[in-house]
């Protein structure tokens, strides 16, 4: 059925799979963390491109290591990217990673550091990126659907506003704009707790539902009981969250699920940085809930803009992927102004209803897609974070 | 509305609100508001509590199960006042 959101466009670039991006970076894409120094002297030399450098990348095994595998491919085959270039220290890892960016038929160039050095390799792969470079800048937009973009959210820094205000206006959105064929993600495992039977029954059926809450019960047996040293309740909630007057892991994961809003149910759940592949709708991925860590795998599962309601005033930012900030609480408006995108504090004066701040959110994201730069990237901040499974070899 | 909720409360089941305004001081007659159904009732602050704290909708005993979004957000460790500050202090999470 159309609704007032079935028309909305935006000018958005196609790739060569039919994706469609938001942003047309070249990046430079270290394998792992010893060649970052050769990617950040490419991108000094050849301006336009982007560095990602990370902490790891290094003898990593088993699960561990196609998370760090899927985090990088999915990274560079993000429609947000329009070219790599890949560097890494030896030539196996370095070509895995470069031919699985080019199934999705974008230019790649891949280099090795070893038997080289950094000169060498900085001198091939600088004239690469200034060849991607040229590429890229005559890329023009094209108007694209509404149903074509891939949105994700989570929420930081989050109070007791963020369940009140800022991430129930996501929640609106998603209400709105997953009828109309976009594709989303939420997920923050350890976050839901307190919330699991809800988050359950939210799933499109009883399987998926079930399928679900074996994924959260494992993080909690393998991961929280097995590594606790006491309640967590120096962690999670955070320092920040109890600030903001978030008491219990409970009240933070019920303010958290207002992100799914009130009828949106997800269609199947994705390993970190998996790509999903069941079609149009909403998907749970298997997430840290750093803010970093999570944007990074839901950037590499596809997603090309992130919505980030926040309470205390989370600053993070992604590389490739626009972060659109939005907070309830007036007391961040004022004081960490330059941060926030999407002010919807008139929620908590109760003048302003849901399902406006809803739509001011959903012209935030047309405008973003556009070309907007939001706050996060006016700012320069690029958190590229690995999640890490467990210590390498 | 015409008048600005210094309290916001979920449901009609929570026995706990959020101040919204800064600068909420002991004393106050707080206009509430139940998101709900914007539904309204004026409440007492019982003490100097901070925007997006939670303040005791009727008084709290220890054992008792704190109720937000009309759910179970953790045990009430030690009893609290109808207007009273809810935190840390006096709840905790019943997982981990």
């Amino acid at each position: 059925m159309a609704s007032k959101f079935s028309n909305i466009t935006f000018m958005g670039y196609r790739r060569e799979n039919g994706r469609v991006g938001v942003r047309n970076h070249v990046i430079i894409l270290p394998v792992d963390d010893i060649s970052n120094a050769a990617c950040e002297a490419v991108a000094n030399n050849v301006k336009g491109t982007m560095a990602l450098p990370h902490a790891y990348g290094r003898l990593q095994f088993g699960e561990d290591l196609e998370t760090h595998f899927r985090t990088m491919i999915g990274t560079g085959a993000n429609p947000n990217v329009h070219s790599v270039v890949v560097i890494g220290i030896e030539p196996e890892w370095t070509k895995r990673i470069a031919d699985g960016i080019r199934t999705t038929g974008k230019e790649v160039a891949e280099f090795s550091i070893e038997q080289k050095g950094d000169f060498e390799t900085i001198r091939a792969a600088s004239w690469a990126a200034k060849d991607f470079v040229h590429k890229a800048t005559e890329v023009q937009r094209e108007e694209c659907s509404i149903s074509e973009l891939w949105v994700s959210t989570k929420c930081g820094e989050s109070d007791t506003t963020t369940g009140l205000g800022s991430c129930p206006t996501v929640g609106n959105m998603y209400d709105k704009l997953l009828p109309e064929g976009i594709t989303g993600f939420f997920g923050e495992t350890s976050e839901i707790t307190g919330a699991e039977h809800i988050c359950q029954k939210r799933a499109i059926n009883e399987e998926v539902g079930e399928r679900w809450y074996k994924m959260w019960k494992a993080y909690q047996d393998e991961v929280i009981f097995a590594h606790q040293t006491d309640d967590l309740s120096d962690s999670q909630p955070t320092k920040g969250n109890i600030l903001g007057g978030l008491t219990t892991i409970e009240e933070k994961a019920l303010g958290n699920l207002e992100k799914i809003g009130r009828t949106s149910q997800y269609i199947d759940i994705l390993d970190p940085a998996e790509q999903p592949s069941s079609g149009n709708g909403l998907y749970f991925m298997d997430s840290s809930s750093a803010a970093a860590e999570c944007v990074t795998l839901m950037a590499a599962g596809g997603a090309v803009i992130h919505t980030f309601p926040t309470g205390q005033g989370n600053v993070v930012g992604n590389p490739i992927v626009p972060v659109i900030k939005i907070t309830a609480n007036p007391r961040t408006v004022r004081t960490m102004g330059e941060h926030i995108d999407v002010d919807v504090s008139g929620i908590l004066r109760r003048d302003q209803t849901i399902d406006e701040a809803g739509d001011a959110l959903i012209e935030m994201i047309r405008r973003t897609a556009n070309g907007r730069n939001t706050a996060a990237e006016a700012l320069g901040h690029r958190e590229f974070s690995m999640t890490k499974l467990y210590r390498s070899a | 509305m015409s008048n600005i909720p210094h309290l916001l409360v979920h449901d009609h089941e929570d026995n706990v609100g959020v101040v919204v305004v800064e600068g909420l001081t002991a004393g106050t007659e707080m206009f509430c508001c139940v998101t709900h159904d914007n539904s309204t009732f004026t409440l007492t602050a019982g003490a100097d509590v901070p925007i997006g704290h939670k303040i005791a909708l009727k008084d709290l005993k220890e054992g008792d199960t704190a109720i937000k979004y009309g759910e179970d957000i953790g045990k009430i460790i030690a009893d609290i006042p109808q207007g009273g500050h809810v935190h840390t202090q006096n709840c905790k999470t019943k997982r981990w």
